[in-house]
């Protein structure tokens, strides 16, 4: 019972800790540096005559990513169906 | 209260919940990293008068976060599925003791 | 277990084609409001699940074969590979359809506007072939979960428990 009080005190701490020190890097809300988004958010409607950026930066922009998720969740249902096989158990 | 469920709950299962509990937030937090002040979603179909906008970008590779969370999610539950097929009980200390 | 009440059983069965369609809405409008082809899959995937729980599992696994799923999650793949491939003149996953007229390729008007179904070229199709995979492989991993159940039911030699009927 006094382990996992001290756990729970020593959690609390570290969670602490993070939202201090993640609170004084920037002010929450204001207008971030960030060349990328916003050559993004201004010719991708010209360059790929799409309306929702967010599907042109996924499938477009960074298309290669999309692919390399779409292995991984074949790969996850390939083995999900290699696990459930039936006349491997038992001789 | 992801940490506390994984570290310190017996049941199988509830350490299941714990897992998905953490990365959910995980995902959540990057997210919110991209705001602006008054902006509206990065969409341009049926917007007012367009003042500024979020940061695409994070909510793009959240996208991808995701699926790969559920991906693992799954291949958990047919784990357990599986371990309690051969050792007849969910309790993570009992387990630990049978060793074959 | 007793199995769910019949009210529930009702409403699952009638629900489960209207997500059917709300899915594939969401998918093919996915260059004009939020969503796309992940989002749109997972939707679909749901209808397996209302399926199982209206109906019983006997009902379903003589229904549904696991090669057609298999062959729908297939065919998105390769599908997502080939549209990726076709346009290397300039590089990889080059979007040679857009603003040229033809197949998915009218041109849209700069600023906001209400949306054009024909407008965004390979980013349409790459939708659509991510839908198809999303679909095929949530609904496998559905099957096969619960015929695992059912696998460990008949060892210990039970009679059938839960929805089956």
């Amino acid at each position: 019972m006094k382990k996992k009080v001290l756990f729970l005190i020593a959690i609390l701490v570290v969670a602490g800790v993070f939202w201090g020190a993640l609170s004084r890097v920037h002010p929450f809300g204001e207008k971030a540096r960030a060349p990328m988004d916003d050559y993004y958010l201004e010719n991708a409607q010209q360059e790929r005559s799409v309306n929702n950026v967010v599907t042109a930066i996924v499938f477009d922009y960074r298309g290669f990513d999309t692919l390399g998720e779409a292995a991984v969740l074949f790969t996850a249902v390939c083995s999900v169906l290699a696990l459930f096989r039936k006349g491997s158990e038992g001789k | 209260m992801g940490m506390y469920a994984i570290l310190f709950e017996r049941n199988l299962i509830k350490i299941a919940i714990g897992i998905t509990l953490l990365e959910a937030s995980a995902n959540l937090f990057l997210i919110v990293l991209g705001y602006r002040t008054g902006g509206s979603i990065p969409v341009f179909t049926l917007a007012g008068e367009v003042r500024s906008m979020v940061l695409p970008t994070p909510q793009a590779l959240t996208l991808t976060a995701i699926v790969i969370g559920l991906a693992t999610s799954a291949l958990l539950l047919s784990l357990i599925m599986l371990l309690y097929r051969h050792y007849g009980t969910l309790d993570v200390r009992e387990i630990r003791r049978l060793r074959g | 277990m007793n199995p769910l009440s019949v009210v529930v059983r009702t409403i699952c069965d009638v629900f489960a084609w209207f997500m059917g369609i709300y899915g594939i809405y969401i998918i093919i409008h996915g260059h004009l409001t939020p969503g796309g082809g992940f989002q749109g899959g997972a939707v679909v995937a749901t209808m397996a699940a209302f399926l199982l729980v209206s109906h019983g599992g006997k009902k379903l696994l003589s229904f549904a074969k696991p090669g057609f799923y298999s062959g729908i999650e297939t065919a998105g793949l390769l599908i997502f590979i080939t549209t990726g491939f076709l346009g290397l003149s300039a590089t990889f996953f080059y979007n040679f359809l857009a603003g040229r007229g033809g197949l998915f390729g009218a041109v849209v008007p700069i600023g906001p506007n209400s949306g054009i179904l024909n407008s965004a070229g390979t980013i349409s199709v790459m939708n659509m072939a991510v839908g198809l995979e999303v679909i095929g492989g949530l609904s496998l991993i559905l099957i096969y979960m619960f015929k695992g159940i059912r696998l460990f039911d008949d060892q210990t030699g039970g009679s059938e428990t839960g929805h089956d009927r």
